[in-house]
């Protein structure tokens, strides 16, 4: 018994010292990340020997591109917006990353026919569809309750502070939206100076009700607290609060502004290899899938869906709570990455300057 | 001594000689010379360290505001190779003067240029600092470059037929700028200025204009809360520096307590007391004052980051004040009392006079720390008490323009000596007492 508890700690050891010790992982924290290391971070660990390193940062693609910059790259792998990954991946800063190391969907559809469109790119692997919506609490609205995008800017007909995350982006195109643009039409005015005007316009009329906030964490907590009567969220942050936490937050969908989010691996990242091996374990049908048990974000694969049941207190129904789900996708909007590559610094600038005069 | 330098220094060839017939200074000289060597050794370390931690970074940081070199060579991340990119277009630059209508020549020049940089997967990194002074310019050169290897002449048409913006005259214009390797773009882009098609400097949209606005706010709330700490700091080191020592100690150390306690902590512990369901409002609600709808907007806003920087600094006021009262001899004041000064006269005329050095001291390093607080602000300061390092910061980490960050921290730091100088005429510097 002793001997081989010996030998087989020995060849554990081997195999560890084989292989690199642990990797780090970055991500967005809270219940997101939380939903990852239980799909991704464990079972990986289990089949591998692996340790999994969850490191947390407001957006993960900011605090990567500075590390290339520098050449002192620690993440191993990062979760990025889509965006953020086509331009970091067009200026060079992210490895190559090969779709056939990707594994095929169960019934053997090839990877890249599985994949959602547009959701594997050179750099760039999709693992979920996340949806930035607003959020109410419904203790507050005692009488009519918001249920569009204009009611989000309406401040006479609901009266409350509101909470808006601390970027140009998704909030030029809601102000959009409650005033009235379509959502085909919202990039297009974006792209010409009196559609910015009239967005501005439209965020000028709650600048002075809004608290700003910017980690994924602090909308469900601004909405607990009572500091906003509503807020713009990821909106899986809102559903943990509401379902884990029985928080009585009500999401609203009309007006969303969805994207991909998904894995890069920075360039000149160490234990490329691992970090390779860990990213196409964390991609697979059945990893993508287990994610949504915890977080109601949908998964980036098609084959994923069907195994998408319910959430892992074993009576919530996921479905409605999908970004991706037919009724919420009535007045909806998919982000536009390249106009956001092209146009973000800019436009940071331009909203940093509407925010302090 | 003064007999003796004046024989060596004087006519006489000769000097002053050793025993051994050297002349006495060269002697002394080499006898010294070992021990300011030794002396020398002894503070190379901090010497060292200083060069290393201080002015190296800071001369980095001046040559990047002036120098963002990204058009001009692409540096391979991986192996550090540096190859210069861009040379048929800089090389048209140099030959045509600003303002010349681009013609097919520096288009085939262009094209070329893409060749290489789709090449070296440069075209990111020209895109982006092209886009810092021509925005919305980025994608043209990624989308360009994808496709360079298929552009055939007539190269003008076949590039404007891939996007029609490469006509834009701002574009032309911003990669003329960033042909050269030094510019003071950066110093204009931070004075909320820019040049125009003709390469004249005039000021940019004031929808855009921040910069000056952050400064002169920087500039009032670091005034306001100099002078904030100044009036709740004085009386706080007068009762310190006045009482028996048993009392004043135990003062201290509630003085000292907050400068030991972690910045993050006291910051977010006001965020606590102040915000709108936080424990000042819901002790004025619960007491009547305000109604519950009434309730008091003190944090995300300037009054958040004024009261909030003030607690913070508020040691550094109170310790250099003290040290200066504490020798202060309560018989000057009893003086002027019996030679029949009010106690007004006699604090104004007597006592305050002696404690000036106490607060240049204070209020320069309060002032100083004020005008490059980052983390508080950025917690407690909402929009509108975001400060110029908030700026810097959001430069550094998320639009990565480094070098208007380095712009904007040299303006910042050119007015802070501006100030240092000021003092020291008007105060003197050798009057500061820091403790």
């Amino acid at each position: 018994m002793k001997r081989t508890l010996i030998l087989t700690s020995a060849l554990v050891a081997a195999g560890v010292a084989a292989q690199a010790e642990e990797l780090a992982v970055m991500s967005w924290g809270g219940a997101y990340s939380k939903s990852q290391v239980e799909a991704y971070h464990k079972p990986f660990t289990e089949k591998t020997g692996i340790t999994v390193v969850d490191v947390v940062a407001d957006n993960p693609a900011t605090p990567i591109k500075a590390q290339v910059e520098a050449g002192n790259v620690t993440v191993n792998v990062a979760d990025v917006e889509y965006a953020d990954a086509m331009a970091l991946c067009d200026e060079g800063l992210l490895e190559e990353i090969d779709p056939s190391i990707l594994a095929a969907a169960p019934d053997g559809t090839p990877a890249m026919d599985d994949f959602l469109p547009g959701a594997v790119t050179d750099c760039f692997v999709a693992t979920i569809v996340f949806s930035t919506m607003y959020a109410y609490d419904d203790t507050v609205f005692t009488g009519e309750k918001p249920a569009t995008i204009a009611d989000f800017f309406d401040l006479e007909k609901f009266p409350g502070k509101r909470g808006m995350r601390k970027t140009p982006k998704v909030n030029l195109e809601m102000a959009l939206m409650a005033d009235g643009v379509a959502p085909d039409d919202v990039y297009d005015m974006l792209e010409t100076d009196e559609g910015l005007d009239r967005a501005f316009a439209k965020l000028d009329t709650i600048k002075d009700s809004v608290v700003w906030w910017e980690a994924g964490a602090q909308p469900p907590q601004l909405l607990a607290d009572g500091e906003v009567a509503m807020t713009t969220a990821y909106n899986g942050r809102i559903f943990s609060a509401a379902v884990a936490e029985g928080k009585p937050f009500v999401s609203v969908f009309n007006g969303q502004v969805y994207e991909y989010d998904g894995y890069v691996i920075p360039l000149g990242a160490p234990n490329k290899e691992e970090a390779m091996e860990f990213l196409a374990f964390a991609t697979q049908t059945q990893q993508l899938a287990d994610q949504a048990k915890w977080i109601s974000y949908g998964p980036a694969r098609k084959s994923s869906g069907p195994l998408v049941g319910l959430y892992e207190d074993g009576k919530t129904e996921m479905g409605p709570y999908m970004p991706t789900a037919e009724q919420n996708l009535e007045v909806a909007l998919p982000s536009n990455f390249e106009f956001w590559a092209d146009r973000n610094v800019e436009l940071s600038e331009r909203f940093n300057a509407w925010l302090a005069n | 001594m003064a007999d003796m330098t004046a024989t060596s220094s004087g006519a006489a060839p000769q000097g002053l000689q050793t025993a051994d017939g050297r002349p006495l200074k060269a002697a002394l000289a080499a006898s010294q010379a070992r021990a300011k060597r030794r002396a020398f050794y002894l503070v190379a370390p901090l010497l060292a360290f200083i060069l290393l931690t201080f002015v190296l970074p800071i001369g980095q940081l001046l040559t990047r505001s002036v120098s963002d070199p990204r058009f001009i060579e692409n540096v391979d991340r991986s192996t550090g190779e540096v190859t210069p990119i861009m040379t048929g277009l800089r090389a048209w630059f140099k030959a045509n003067a600003p303002g010349t209508e681009p013609d097919e020549a520096a288009y085939a020049a262009l094209a070329q240029d893409l060749v290489l940089l789709a090449e070296l997967r440069g075209q990111g990194d020209v895109g982006t600092r092209i886009n810092y002074e021509a925005p919305g310019t980025r994608s043209l050169f990624t989308k360009t470059a994808r496709k360079a290897d298929d552009l055939e002449a007539p190269f003008k048409e076949a590039i404007l037929d891939v996007d029609k913006d490469w006509a834009d005259p701002v574009l032309w214009q911003a990669m003329r700028d960033a042909s050269s390797r030094y510019t003071l773009n950066f110093y204009l882009a931070a004075l909320d200025m820019t040049r125009d098609t003709d390469g004249n400097i005039v000021n940019v949209p004031e929808d855009r204009q921040v910069y000056l606005l952050l400064f002169k706010r920087t500039a009032i709330l670091s005034v306001l809360i100099t002078f904030t700490t100044l009036v709740l700091g004085f009386p706080v080191a007068y009762l310190l520096a006045n009482l028996p020592l048993r009392y004043s100690n135990l003062l201290m150390i509630l003085v000292l307590l907050p400068f030991w306690t972690s910045l993050l902590v006291r910051t977010t512990s006001w965020m606590v007391l102040l915000q709108s369901q936080g424990v000042i409002n819901d002790l004025l609600v619960w007491a009547g004052i305000i109604g519950d709808d009434g309730r008091i907007q003190m944090i995300y806003n300037q009054m958040g980051t004024v009261i909030a920087m003030t607690h913070i600094l508020l040691p550094f006021t109170v310790l250099p004040l003290y040290s200066v009262m504490r020798p202060i001899k309560p018989s000057y004041v009893r003086a002027a009392r019996s030679l029949g000064a009010t106690s007004w006269t006699a604090f104004r005329r007597v006592y305050l006079p002696q404690t000036v050095p106490g607060i240049g001291a204070g209020a320069l390093l309060v002032f100083i720390l004020a005008v490059g607080y980052y983390i508080t602000p950025a917690l407690v300061g909402g929009s509108s008490g975001q400060l110029i390092s908030n700026l810097i910061a959001f430069h550094m980490q998320n639009s990565l323009n480094w070098s208007l960050a380095a712009a904007l921290a040299s303006l910042l730091l050119a007015g802070v000596l501006v100030l240092y100088w000021l003092y020291d005429r008007l105060v003197g510097i050798d009057n500061l007492k820091l403790g």
